[in-house]
Formats: C-alpha cells, sequence, structure tokens
C-alpha cells in the first residue's frame, strides 16, 4: 500500500473511504444487490439481527445497557453478542438491527472518532460526534430498505456542559436529542415502558442501573427476541456509564446480584 | 536547434541534497530515547498548537523537522495509512516497519523525480511489549531509512547532540531521568545557549497503558518532572 494514493485531505476516516477506497464501505456491496428483499431471500430470517438496547439519564452522566442476543429468524443466533461498545474516551454507542451491518458500524465510527482526534489533534464535540454517526445510518438507507436496518443509539457526557446526552435516530439518518430515556430493538417498546414508568429526573447511579437491568429483564420477559440475565450460564447484559471520568464498564460482581433479584421478583 | 545544458545526475543529486540539508539545518532538533518504561520524544517547540511530534497508531509515534507544512502532510499520510491498514486488517497488522518503509518509499520518489526534495526528516517510532522490541526509524529527505537503537536524533544539531547522548545515554532510565537527558542534550546541540530556553514538546509512548500508548505530556507537567529530576541529582 502506498502512502500517498488517494487525494482525499479532510479529517474524517467515513469521508476518506468515500473518496478514495469505496470497495472498502460497509454500506456499498448492500446497493448492489437491488432485488434482495424481494428474492426468495428472507432477511430476518438469514441474517443475525440484534435486539433490545436502551440508555438514560442519571444525575452524573448516562447509563447505556444492551441484552445478548442475536437472533435468525425464530433461532437464536448468538446468546453473547455485544451491543454496547464504547465510541471513543466520553461515549458509547449501542446498537439494534442487523448484526453484520451494525457491527461494522460500530468499527467504522470508532476509527472514524481516533481518527479525527489523531489528524486534528482534539476530538469532536459531543454534538459533532452525533452528527457523523447520523451521516453513516443515512448511508445505510438503500440497504435498511432491503431489510438490513441499522438502529444506533449514541450517547456520551458533553465536557462542555457538564452533562450525560443521548441521541437516538431513524433509518433514514434522522437525529433526534432525548432528555431522559430512550429504548430501541425488538424489546424496545417493552423497555421504554418501565423505563417511563420509573424514571425520575437526578436519579443515582445506582438506581439508574437497575433500571437499566429492570427496562432490559421486561422485555425480555414479553419480546422473543430479547434475552434477560442468563444466570446458568453467567450471560450478563452489557452495560456502560459515561460520567466526567469517561466510559465505564459494569462489572459482572456487581449485575450478578442485581439481576438476581430481579428475576427472583419475577417467581412473584 | 538549441541544446539543453548538459547536468550530471551526480551534480543534480548532490544539488538537490544540500538544498534539502540547508532547509533541514534551520529547524531545531528532535530527540528520541528509549527509557524503563516506554519511548519518549521531545522537541523544541515555541507554538502549542504547531505540533511536531504526533501519534500515529496504537504503538506507533512519529516526529518530524524541517518544512512544517512538508512533514505535516507526511504525519497525516502515515495516520491515514495505519487507520485504513488497521480497519481493512486488524490492529495488530498495522506495523512500524511497513510504515517506516512507506514513508522512505515515498520520500525516495519525490526527492529523485520532483525537482524540488523534501526539506524534512523524520522518526517513526515504536513501543513493543519488552524493551527489545522497541523500533526507531530514522527517514531521511532522500528516503535512505535507518534502523536506531536507544536513541534517535533528527534536525540541524544532530551531531553534537548524538555526541552529547553517547557520553551520557544509558539503559533503564527512569522518566524523569529520560526527560532531563533529553532536555541536557538538546542545550547541548547549541553552539552557544539561547538566551532564553524555548518551550518543550513533550511525547510518551508508554508501555503500561491499555490500548492507544501515546501521551501527550502538557507543558505544566513536563516543567514540573524537570524539577523534582534536578532537585534529585
Amino acid at each position: 500500500m502506498p502512502l500517498l494514493s488517494g487525494s482525499y485531505d479532510g479529517a474524517s476516516f467515513f469521508e476518506l473511504l468515500q473518496h478514495d477506497f469505496p470497495h472498502l464501505l460497509p454500506f456499498q456491496h448492500l446497493q448492489a444487490v437491488p432485488q434482495l428483499a424481494s428474492s426468495e431471500l428472507r432477511l430476518p430470517q438469514a441474517v443475525p439481527f440484534a435486539t433490545t438496547i436502551l440508555a438514560l439519564r442519571f444525575v452524573d452522566g448516562v447509563v447505556v445497557a444492551g441484552d445478548r442476543q442475536a437472533t435468525e429468524g425464530f433461532e437464536v443466533a448468538s446468546r453473547r453478542i455485544e451491543k454496547v461498545y464504547k465510541a471513543d474516551d466520553y461515549s458509547v454507542i449501542a446498537i439494534a438491527g442487523a448484526a453484520g451491518p451494525c457491527l461494522e458500524m460500530v468499527k467504522l465510527f470508532q476509527v472514524e472518532m481516533e481518527h479525527y482526534q489523531k489528524i486534528e489533534g482534539e476530538t469532536l464535540a459531543l454534538d459533532g460526534k452525533a452528527n457523523k454517526l447520523a451521516q453513516m445510518v443515512k448511508q445505510n438507507l438503500p440497504a435498511a430498505f432491503q431489510g438490513l436496518i441499522v438502529v444506533p443509539i449514541f450517547a456520551g457526557y458533553d465536557l462542555r456542559t457538564q452533562q450525560g446526552c443521548i441521541f437516538k435516530y431513524d433509518v433514514t439518518g434522522g437525529r433526534y436529542d432525548e432528555q431522559q430515556f430512550y429504548a430501541t430493538g425488538s424489546g424496545g417498546k417493552e423497555a421504554r415502558s418501565t423505563l417511563k414508568k420509573f424514571f425520575k429526573a437526578d436519579l443515582s447511579r445506582d438506581a439508574a442501573l437497575a433500571l437499566a437491568l429492570e427496562a432490559l429483564v421486561d422485555a425480555a420477559d414479553v419480546d422473543v427476541g430479547t434475552s434477560g440475565p442468563d444466570i446458568v450460564r453467567g450471560i450478563y447484559p452489557v452495560v456502560k456509564i459515561v460520567t466526567r471520568d469517561g466510559v465505564a464498564d459494569v462489572a459482572e460482581v456487581e449485575l450478578r446480584p442485581l439481576s438476581e433479584k430481579l428475576l427472583t421478583a419475577l417467581q412473584g | 536547434m538549441a541544446m539543453p545544458f548538459y547536468v550530471s545526475p551526480d551534480q543534480v543529486m548532490q544539488d538537490k541534497a544540500e538544498y534539502a540539508r540547508k532547509g533541514i539545518a534551520k529547524g531545531r532538533s528532535i530527540v528520541t530515547l528509549e527509557y524503563a518504561e516506554g519511548l519518549l520524544l521531545m522537541a523544541e517547540n515555541p507554538s502549542a498548537s504547531l505540533n511536531k511530534i504526533s501519534e500515529i497508531y496504537d504503538r506507533i509515534a512519529f516526529a518530524g523537522v524541517g518544512k512544517y507544512s512538508e512533514f505535516e502532510n507526511l504525519r497525516k499520510a502515515g495516520i491515514r495509512y495505519a487507520d485504513l491498514k488497521g480497519y481493512a486488517y486488524s490492529r495488530q497488522d498495522v506495523t512500524t516497519k511497513s510504515l517506516a518503509n512507506a514513508y522512505s518509499e515515498t520520500m525516495g520518489t519525490i526527492f529523485t523525480r520532483d525537482p524540488k526534495p523534501l526539506e524534512v526528516e523524520i522518526l517513526v517510532v515504536e513501543v513493543g511489549e519488552t524493551p527489545a522490541q522497541n523500533e526507531m526509524y530514522h527517514v531521511s529527505f532522500d528516503g535512505t531509512i535507518t534502523d536506531r537503537r536507544q536513541f534517535a536524533i533528527i534536525g540541524g544539531q544532530a551531531e553534537r547532540i548524538r555526541t552529547y547522548l553517547q557520553d551520557h545515554y544509558r539503559p533503564d532510565l527512569t522518566l524523569a531521568e529520560a526527560l532531563a537527558l533529553s532536555r541536557q542534550s538538546l542545550l547541548a546541540g547549541y553552539e552557544r545557549l539561547p538566551a532564553e530556553e524555548s518551550a518543550l514538546e513533550v511525547g510518551l509512548l508508554e508501555r503500561r497503558r491499555r490500548g492507544r500508548k501515546f501521551y501527550r505530556m502538557p507543558q505544566a507537567e513536563v516543567a514540573q518532572v524537570l524539577a523534582t529530576a534536578n532537585h534529585g541529582a
């Protein structure tokens, strides 16, 4: 690979690919198959889909969580898929939709953040990151029409305004700010009901974490595409918390007792 | 028919090299050296925003002297090269050796083909998992690539600094010692000491860091560590 092969001279990795290396773009190959949706291949049965993800604000930042199941038609494609990823030091991205394109978008977005930071010597504002992601979702629109939907939630800590922020997206790349909480994916509606019922402004970290888990358990209870905490196998939702100190993973030692408590409550 | 004057290739190359060297000699030097926990890069840089030292990838850093616009372009090209490779393959596949070779190739081609050679010298360095796996490459304006150990210097006063480091460098320096030694060596580069010391730009590749190893040390921290190092001495 020669050093100066392209002519693009900006700070965006995504645009660099579009401009000089379109064959590396995740969305390109999908656009080349226009008749996918009407053909024999029924996508929800043919590729794994990632389901419920959610985010909610609390007093010091934002909690983002996702269950661990990927579904392929009526089958479980994976019990351990991760849907919540660190995007950079102060933001995370959670994904719902067709797993392959979702994961590619996460990877591209992570490189985009890092690339910009290295080229420009400074990080994008949280708003700038959210807009960048919107452009990527928009690029995926032709694939979305064929059933390969990617719907992320982007959340982070805004160092300027000193608060957690949540952004939701639609398949057209529409970007919307959420003031309190949001959940999407196949169990999203169920999770939103729980969040709506128990959400309060100024939740503590622990209360927000417990609420996030409860919303996922409720979603799993109703939605076949969502898995709850799996105590037998030791599989727990992925939960990340963003505060002014950066992104932190919630460890299994903390998730386990919380999950047990919630599952015991189901016994009634 | 008018014939163009014949100029021997020898003469052309010599002239180009001299031109490039003159440009580089104007720039202040950059020193990089291995210490116990990683690699240290230090430049005298009056500007806080126009950097000479930069992160390229997880374990790889870049330093350039000479014409700012030229090494800045090389720096960006290196970041693009590394990010593309890491994206298309995997993060482990981005190696300093291949990056340094790509730089060498590009700079060599420009030197022979373009009327104006690049007036830059660059360093591409990598912190290894063990000190033995550290890598330091020096790429010159004509694409000449050299593999260095322990320390490497680029810029106008390189010879004098090299002599100083040959006498004073030892392996397993602490960070404070490495900072102090780097600064001393930069000062040793001057024939006559400047009236006031210029601001220092410091970048570290720290082995203990997870993921991206590069750390740009803020000037206040540099001053503080240097103060304690001097105090201890």
